[in-house]
C-alpha cells in the first residue's frame, strides 16, 4: 500500500508540466555551480600541485557543490512538500484516503518515500555531473557517497519537516511558507549561535550534514537523521488521526 | 453469508457527533440490508454528510458504534472499509491523472490486485458510460463525467456497503436517469445509502427512506409509507414538507 500511494504521488508529480519547469531549471542551476566550481578549481591548480599534499578535485569541486545543493534543497522541498496533504484536503481527495482501508502510517509513509524518491531522481543530476571528473582525474569514492549519503539523510529530515507543516493546514502556500520558516530558522539559529555547545547546533540539520560533507561518517549525525525525520513523520500520523477526531 | 434473511451490511447505533458545543447529529441508529437501497433526505445542515463521512471512516463519532459487514468500524478500520465504497459531496478526482490511471490505483487502493483491477476497470467503465474517456484527463472533462468518474471510483471493487452524497448533483436529467438506474443495479447486490435533495429521485430508486431533521432521524419507513404519509397518498413532496415542519 505503501509503495502503492507513493507510485500515485511519483505520477501526479510527473503529470504536472510545473515539475518538468523545475526539473529543468534546477539541472541549469547545478550545472552552473559545478562549471563555476570546475573552472576555480582549474585556476587554482598550479599553485595547489606546489603543496607537498595538494587537495584533489573531490574535495574542492563535490564538496562544496554538494554543500550548494544542500542549501538549495532548504528552499526547494517546501515547494514540494506543499502539495502533500495540504493540497488533498483543498481538492477533498483526502477523503478517498481515508475512507480507503488504509492507516495514517502507510498514508504519511507513502507520501514520505514517493517524494523522497522524486527528489533523488531530481538530484541524481549532481554526482553525474560530478563522476565526469573521473575521465581527467581520480575521485574520492568515500567522500562522494559519505556525501550522498549524508544529502539523502539531509533530504528526508526535510521531507518530514514539510509534510507534518503540510498536514496543519488546507492552504498549499501556507504550508510552503510554514516549511520554508522552520527550515530556515532552523539553519540561522545555527548559524547564528556563538557557542560551541548550543543546543541550536544540535537541532541543526544542515548542522548534521557538514560532518557528511567532509567525509566524516559519524553515527550520531545519522542517528540525528533518523530520529528527527521519525518525529516528524509521526507528528504527521497524529495529524491525520486528530482529522478524524476534529473533522 | 447465506441464510433466510438478509444479512445486515451496516448497523450504525446511537451515533452522536459534536463539532465544538454544535451537536450535528444527534443519538442516530440505523441498519442496512444488503439488496436495499437507502435514501437520506434532509434539508441542508441536517447532518446527513456528516452522518455519510462516519460510516466511511473519515469522521469519527463522539459517541456510538457503527459494524461493516460485522466488522466494528471504530476498532478495525482497515478491515472494515475494504467493504465500503464512499463518494463523497466533492468527487475526490485526482484531476492530473487519467480516467484509467485514477479507477485502477483505486481499485489497488481498495485492496485488489492487479489482475482483478484490470478486469474491475473494464467492467466499472462500461457501467459508468466511461468507455470513451478512458485515457483522457479528468481534469479535462466535463462535471457530469467527473461524477460518474466520482460514481466509479466508489463501486469499482465491488463493495458490500455503497455511501453516495448527492450522487446526481450536476448531472444533466439523462444522466441522472442512468445514475439512478445504476444504483438500482447496484442495489441488487450491495447495499446502497445515498443523501439527496431530489424527493423524486427517492421514489424511483429507494427501498426506504431516511429523513434527518437537526441532526436526528425523524422518519424511518418504505418509500411507500412516506407517499401515503397521513392518509394522504401520492405527494412525496408535500408530506416531506409537512413532516419536517411538523418536527421543528
Amino acid at each position: 500500500m505503501i509503495r502503492l500511494l507513493a507510485l500515485r504521488e511519483l505520477r501526479s508529480l510527473f503529470a504536472m508540466p510545473s515539475t518538468w519547469f523545475i526539473l529543468a531549471a534546477l539541472q541549469f542551476i547545478f550545472a552552473w555551480f559545478f562549471l563555476a566550481r570546475l573552472e576555480a578549481f582549474l585556476e587554482i591548480q598550479p599553485q595547489l600541485a606546489q603543496l607537498a599534499n595538494p587537495p584533489g578535485a573531490t574535495i574542492t569541486v563535490a564538496a562544496p557543490m554538494f554543500n550548494t545543493v544542500a542549501l538549495l534543497l532548504m528552499m526547494l522541498v517546501p515547494m514540494f512538500t506543499m502539495r502533500l496533504i495540504a493540497e488533498e484536503r483543498r481538492n477533498q481527495t483526502f477523503a478517498l484516503l481515508l475512507s480507503a482501508p488504509l492507516s495514517g502510517c502507510h498514508i504519511v509513509f507513502g507520501k514520505f518515500l514517493g517524494l523522497l524518491v522524486f527528489l533523488a531522481v531530481l538530484m541524481t543530476g549532481v554526482p553525474l555531473m560530478l563522476y565526469t571528473l573521473a575521465l581527467g582525474t581520480a575521485l574520492d569514492h568515500g567522500l562522494m557517497l559519505s556525501n550522498l549519503l549524508g544529502l539523502l539523510l539531509l533530504t528526508a529530515s526535510y521531507v518530514a519537516v514539510g509534510l507534518y507543516i503540510s498536514a496543519l493546514t488546507q492552504q498549499p502556500i501556507a504550508a510552503a511558507i510554514g516549511a520554508l520558516a522552520v527550515l530556515v530558522g532552523l539553519w540561522l539559529a545555527d548559524i547564528g549561535a556563538m557557542a560551541e555547545d548550543s543546543p541550536w547546533h544540535f537541532i541543526s540539520p544542515l548542522n548534521h550534514f557538514q560532518n557528511f560533507n567532509a567525509g566524516l561518517l559519524d553515527s550520531g549525525d545519522a542517528a540525528f537523521f533518523v530520529l528527527f525525520s521519525a518525529v516528524f513523520l509521526l507528528l504527521a500520523i497524529r495529524r491525520i488521526h486528530n482529522n478524524r477526531i476534529y473533522g | 453469508m447465506s441464510g433466510a434473511a438478509p444479512e445486515i451490511t451496516l448497523s450504525a447505533r446511537n451515533l452522536t457527533r459534536r463539532f465544538g458545543k454544535r451537536q450535528v447529529v444527534h443519538d442516530l441508529s440505523l441498519e442496512l440490508k444488503r439488496g436495499e437501497v437507502l435514501g437520506l433526505l434532509g434539508h441542508n445542515g441536517a447532518g446527513k454528510s456528516t452522518t455519510l463521512q462516519m460510516l466511511t471512516g473519515c469522521l469519527l463519532p463522539n459517541f456510538g458504534e457503527i459494524e461493516i459487514c460485522g466488522i466494528d468500524l471504530l476498532r478495525q478500520p482497515v478491515l472494515a472499509k475494504a467493504h465500503i465504497g464512499y463518494l463523497p459531496e466533492t468527487p475526490p478526482l485526482y484531476r492530473e491523472l487519467s480516467v484509467n490511471d485514477y479507477l485502477t490505483f483505486v481499485a489497488r487502493l481498495r485492496g485488489m490486485q492487479p489482475g482483478k483491477a484490470a478486469a474491475a476497470l473494464a467492467q466499472t467503465r462500461q457501467r459508468c458510460g466511461l468507455e470513451a474517456v478512458g485515457k483522457e484527463i479528468i481534469g479535462t472533462l466535463s462535471k457530469g463525467y467527473q461524477q460518474r468518474v466520482g460514481i466509479a471510483q466508489a463501486i469499482i471493487h465491488s463493495p458490500d456497503v455503497i455511501v453516495l452524497d448527492e450522487p446526481t448533483i450536476g448531472l444533466d436529467p439523462s444522466q441522472i436517469r442512468d445514475i439512478r438506474n445504476l444504483i438500482r443495479e447496484l442495489g441488487d447486490r450491495s447495499s446502497v445509502i445515498f443523501s439527496t435533495h431530489l424527493l423524486g429521485e427517492v421514489e424511483s430508486v429507494c427501498d426506504r427512506v431516511h429523513i434527518m431533521q437537526e441532526g436526528k432521524l425523524i422518519y424511518d419507513d418504505t418509500t411507500a409509507a412516506l407517499a401515503s404519509y397521513g392518509g394522504e397518498p401520492g405527494h412525496l413532496e408535500e408530506n416531506f414538507i409537512r413532516l419536517t415542519e411538523t418536527q421543528r
